[in-house]
């Protein structure tokens, strides 16, 4: 598949994936943004109220809020309610440590805002183990994405 | 531990410890006096409990920590567990996860107050702390040093002793980097948080570290606590400074590098907007909670004096430490406040605590609390939170409604 456009990111973990980006210049939290069991944005405030987060790459700007993350990612992979990886402008530690705790596919550190760079619903493919690592964009969204 | 020598915990700990270091580029690792973790049961879910449960069956020499391990609220206070109508699967994982982390020596202290009742860090000293509120209070006012350490990643410090040095353990990510004037000084624990909200959203990244000057006293813990705890929320926040008041920074000159960025200026107008944010359409409410920073002893009394005389027709649950509540018992505090009708609770926390089952179970949406982190939380979780002064959350209580 063609490589539409490609970003390098400064720090990633995980395993290289593909899969449609959902995405919002918005923060993330598990438990402050989402209901984990339906697998859909809660938060009346966010971008992306409503919408489903599964098997989705998250495209979002920035991490924030407590500490929950870094057990609930685990917990949303066991019953497969999860994002299929997530990507951000910028982390902290609880996004990193979940991700680690987890193996989920984390990706941060662009030289533009990555929100604004990938459209929603594109087909995106995230190669963490490549130096440094990279997204690349392969295709254009989905009709109704 | 790395190459599994001192058994297969440590060498998952270590594991961790790596992942997590490289992606921050930590040089190496650092000694940590003590670890605390945020564990409840609704974040560990069965998969979180059944790894627990997998590290406690391991043999005790391989298993059990090696520094002071503390816990964060736990899911629920037992002994309030029927009243507030929570299912029997959540007792159930509740008791599962004490008993592992039990048999790993981890402290059942079920606290985010630990540096008001149990043993406080000390200026320079590395803590692997998970609660943000905690961290952020710790680095702030005390002078010690931790990130923000997830529940996987406080138990890896228990384990090994270390954490990796990255962030707020090195001195160049704890100076300043954003300077906020404030013309006006909160008086009530809410505004005190609506303020570190505010701040919080304003600072918004973790990396940011806060410079505030203007202040016409100094605050004490209880309005820190709460101060500290909203800007973590709001704004992930770790660290702030107030000179005159902080210790890493005793004056406004030794809180940045070179000269300070130009001043964000902060009032009380700005407080008022939050908290006006909240109350549009507000006029019932269906519970009232006091909670997230646990309350501590005088936080309690003035509950008990606020309800003197008076009868809740809402629920209002005051939660506490397991460590403050025997105290509280002790000088009559609890007797005064559930003879209002209200409850007393220890050793949860309210968001911590099932809190969407809990609105399902009780039909609680609209719901009071002084808390600016707790406001800031619930919306997720389907709850309608308006944030108010105790005295404000006390009337709501015992009328039904918002005056």
């Amino acid at each position: 598949m063609n490589v539409v456009r490609e970003f390098t990111a400064t720090a990633a973990m995980g395993e290289k994936i593909r899969g449609r980006a959902l995405v919002a210049n918005d923060g993330f939290s598990a438990r402050y943004d989402l209901d984990r069991v339906t697998g859909t944005f809660s938060r009346p405030e966010h971008k992306l109220h409503g919408r489903s987060y599964l098997g989705m790459v998250l495209v979002l700007d920035r991490a924030k809020g407590g500490v929950a993350t870094a057990w609930m990612l685990n917990e949303m992979a066991a019953r497969e309610v999860m994002p299929a990886a997530l990507v951000l402008n910028t982390v902290n530690p609880i996004m990193v440590q979940g991700a680690a705790f987890a193996g989920t596919t984390l990706m941060s550190g662009f030289a533009e805002d990555i929100t604004r760079a990938v459209p929603d619903g594109a087909l995106i493919e995230l190669d963490p183990h490549a130096k440094p690592p990279v997204l690349r964009i392969l295709g254009e969204p989905e009709t109704g994405a | 531990m790395l190459r599994g020598a001192m058994g297969p915990a440590r060498q998952w700990a270590m594991q961790h410890q790596q992942r997590v270091g490289t992606y921050f580029a930590a040089p190496d690792l650092v000694k940590v006096g003590q670890a605390h973790m945020m564990a409840d049961t609704e974040s560990l879910g069965e998969a979180g409990i059944a790894f627990i449960e997998g590290l406690a069956a391991m043999p005790e020499a391989e298993r059990r920590v090696r520094i002071p391990t503390i816990t964060d609220p736990r899911g629920t206070d037992f002994a309030a567990a029927a009243r507030l109508k929570q299912q029997d699967w959540m007792i159930a994982l509740e008791r599962r996860a004490i008993a592992a982390f039990e048999a790993l020596g981890i402290l059942m202290t079920n606290t985010c107050i630990n540096y008001q009742t149990i043993m406080p860090p000390v200026k320079g000293e590395h803590v692997a702390y998970g609660d943000t509120g905690v961290v952020i209070y710790c680095n702030s006012v005390l002078g010690a040093r931790s990130n923000f350490e997830g529940g996987p990643s406080a138990l890896a410090a228990g384990l090994t002793g270390y954490t990796p040095r990255y962030g707020f353990h090195l001195d160049a990510q704890r100076r300043g980097s954003l300077l906020v004037e404030l013309n006006w000084t909160p008086e009530a624990l809410h505004e005190w948080g609506a303020l570190g909200g505010v701040i919080g959203r304003l600072a918004g990244d973790y990396w940011r570290v806060p410079v505030i000057v203007g202040l016409d006293r100094v605050p004490n813990s209880d309005e820190l606590k709460h101060f500290g705890a909203a800007m973590a929320s709001f704004g992930s926040v770790a660290m702030f400074h107030m000179p005159g008041v902080t210790p890493d920074a005793p004056a406004l000159a030794n809180a940045f590098d070179g000269t300070p960025p130009s001043a964000q200026k902060i009032g009380r107008s700005d407080v008022e907007a939050l908290l006006a944010s909240y109350a549009e359409g507000a006029d019932a409410v269906d519970v009232v909670v006091f909670s997230a920073p646990q309350l501590s002893l005088i936080e309690l009394q003035m509950v008990a004096d606020l309800l003197e005389g008076r009868q809740a027709k809402v629920p209002l649950l005051a939660i506490t430490s397991p460590q403050v509540k025997p105290d509280a018992d002790r000088m009559g505090l609890t007797q005064r406040i559930e003879a209002s009708g209200a409850m007393l609770l220890q050793g949860m926390c309210f968001y911590q605590s099932y809190a969407r089952e809990l609105a399902e179970a009780n039909g609680w949406r609209r719901l009071a609390t002084p808390s600016a982190k707790l406001t800031n939380i619930l919306g997720g979780y389907g709850y309608r939170p308006v944030l108010l002064s105790m005295e404000a959350c006390v009337e709501a209580a015992c009328t039904g409604r918002l005056a």
